[in-house]
């Protein structure tokens, strides 16, 4: 039951997301989410959501995921389109009880939920396309020279991946405390809310208590092999950027000139 | 007290068991191999090292590679190969040449065919043995062993024990191997038996299991083989002093 679940969503495949480097995927993100705010043109618009279908189509993903990515956000994406389409003023085309509909709100209404969907989009993109452990290896990287103004990078990385490691075992040893609780009567599934939240308190203590003690016995594991921080640590992966993160790169920079034109030309 | 007077020296390639009831100070002494403890009064010495030398600390710790008795609490990375590359890692060593000891080290144990498994789908003694592998990629020259077979099936002690002595075997490494099953003591070739924080007894296999009795008082037990024989010797039966394995007692009562 609760041992099927998976960690992330990361999909194995060797399109040309996944041979990015973690660090190039994580940067390129980060610049076409800014993209997506700068150059809020309808060229703009019309060039990002075709490299977001672009890299969808090609990454060996099935689609389905995309979508099932966006559903969460389903109710948020209605609404807002609502709301914009009632509450700006301008030529009314449709009339209904105290609701006026507007040319103008139908407009920015569309182009506010394309910005959304655009975003877990791209973000998507990246999850599904980079395993935990490199994206992981990737964050550490990147925030490495945030160390002079205190960031530990190291130390979080080690946390992810420290954390990563534990979720399978934690759902296995949750498992065995719910039949052990159940076994001795306890009941998990009827009685309102507020029941069923007091029901994990059994549930929940014991697993906080073994997690301490593995987390006290992982530490002693951990100095035993040498371990103390990230200094002077050496790596077995080492990540490489090549000429696919340079390439990608490129073909970023003419986009962005390319949504610049459009821009100053008013498309 | 968890130690008390321990005088205890053991030479380099040899292989060790130390018995005794829990509380007995088995695992503390264990702890004083690497510097995980240190003495709070006399000295412990690894290759020389004196344990509580702060500066020695990570040459001492490289020597003597622990491998604990919960498989799953000591494998720290997601992924078997990162998880025996997580010692030479920490020890700066070079990444073509991480690479290569780890190779080198799954393959000692056994493992290479799972070194791109995720830890949580591997049985016990496979965790054991990765964990064993970890230690070697730090070019270990003792392997303590902590109660490695506690939580295993009878398949993965059997995994666990024939690793060990392999290693023992062809690499000379120095093994000690804290246990409670008997069967894996007699397979060492000096055994020590702890109790409240002493050492009560040193000698072969032979010599500890031959004394059946001593062993009943101390609330350990003996192979059943030895047991057997000393039964069989109560009744009047003529056998050899010092019978500790199946084999010997089957050629014993053959005879």
């Amino acid at each position: 039951m609760l041992t099927d679940i998976t960690i992330g969503q990361f999909f194995p495949g060797t399109s040309i997301l996944h041979r990015l480097d973690p660090r190039a995927k994580l940067l390129l993100l980060l610049v076409l989410m800014a993209a997506i705010f700068v150059f809020d043109t309808p060229g703009g618009y019309a060039v990002l959501t075709g490299l977001a279908l672009l890299l969808a189509a090609t990454s060996g993903v099935p689609l389905s995921m995309y979508f099932r990515s966006l559903r969460p956000l389903w109710w948020i994406l209605a609404f807002t389109f609502l709301i914009h389409l009632c509450a700006t003023p301008g030529e009314v085309f449709f009339h209904f009880w105290i609701f006026d509909m507007t040319k103008e709100g139908l407009s920015r209404g569309f182009f506010l939920c394309l910005r959304l969907t655009l975003l877990i989009l791209f973000s998507s993109l990246l999850t599904f396309t980079t395993s935990p452990l490199s994206l992981t290896d990737g964050m550490e990287r990147l925030l490495r020279p945030l160390k002079v103004v205190g960031v530990p990078a190291h130390e979080l990385a080690m946390m992810m991946t420290i954390a990563l490691r534990f979720v399978p075992t934690l759902i296995e040893e949750t498992d065995t405390i719910m039949k052990a609780q159940q076994s001795r009567g306890a009941d998990f599934s009827t009685g309102n809310a507020l029941k069923r939240v007091r029901h994990l308190v059994p549930i929940l203590v014991p697993l906080f208590i073994s997690s301490f003690r593995r987390a006290d016995e992982l530490a002693t594991a951990m100095e035993a092999r040498c371990y103390r921080g990230g200094e002077g640590r050496t790596r077995m992966k080492e990540l490489h950027v090549g000429g696919i993160d340079y390439a990608a790169a490129g073909v970023t920079a003419l986009l962005f000139a390319a949504m610049g034109a459009m821009k100053m030309a008013g498309i | 007290m968890a130690l008390d007077h321990v005088d205890l020296s053991i030479e380099e390639g040899e292989f060790v068991a130390i018995l005794g009831t829990n509380g007995s100070g088995k695992s503390t002494l264990a702890k004083q191999l690497n510097a995980i403890l240190l003495p709070t009064s006399g000295v412990c010495r690894v290759a020389g090292m004196d344990t509580r030398a702060a500066e020695r600390l990570w040459d001492i710790r490289q020597t003597v590679g622990m491998v604990f008795q919960n498989p799953d609490n000591q494998i720290i990375a997601a992924i078997v190969e990162d998880d025996v590359a997580f010692g030479p890692e920490n020890l700066g060593v070079p990444s073509d040449e991480i690479r290569r000891r780890v190779d080198e080290s799954l393959a000692a144990v056994g493992m290479t065919s799972f070194r791109g498994f995720a830890p949580h789908l591997l049985s016990g003694g496979q965790k054991q043995r990765v964990a064993i592998a970890g230690t070697l990629a730090m070019k270990t020259k003792c392997l303590v062993l902590d109660e490695p077979t506690a939580m295993l099936d009878p398949v993965g002690r059997r995994e666990v024990l024939e690793t060990v002595r392999r290693l023992h075997r062809e690499s000379g490494i120095t093994v000690v191997y804290i246990t409670h099953f008997m069967e894996e003591a007699a397979a060492a070739q000096r055994i020590v038996v702890m109790e409240d924080g002493k050492i009560v007894e040193d000698g072969s296999p032979k010599a500890i299991f031959g004394r059946v009795d001593a062993m009943r008082k101390r609330g350990l037990d003996v192979p059943l083989a030895a047991e057997v024989a000393w039964k069989l010797q109560k009744q009047g039966i003529q056998l050899p002093e010092n019978i500790v394995t199946n084999e010997e007692l089957a050629v014993a009562l053959c005879r």
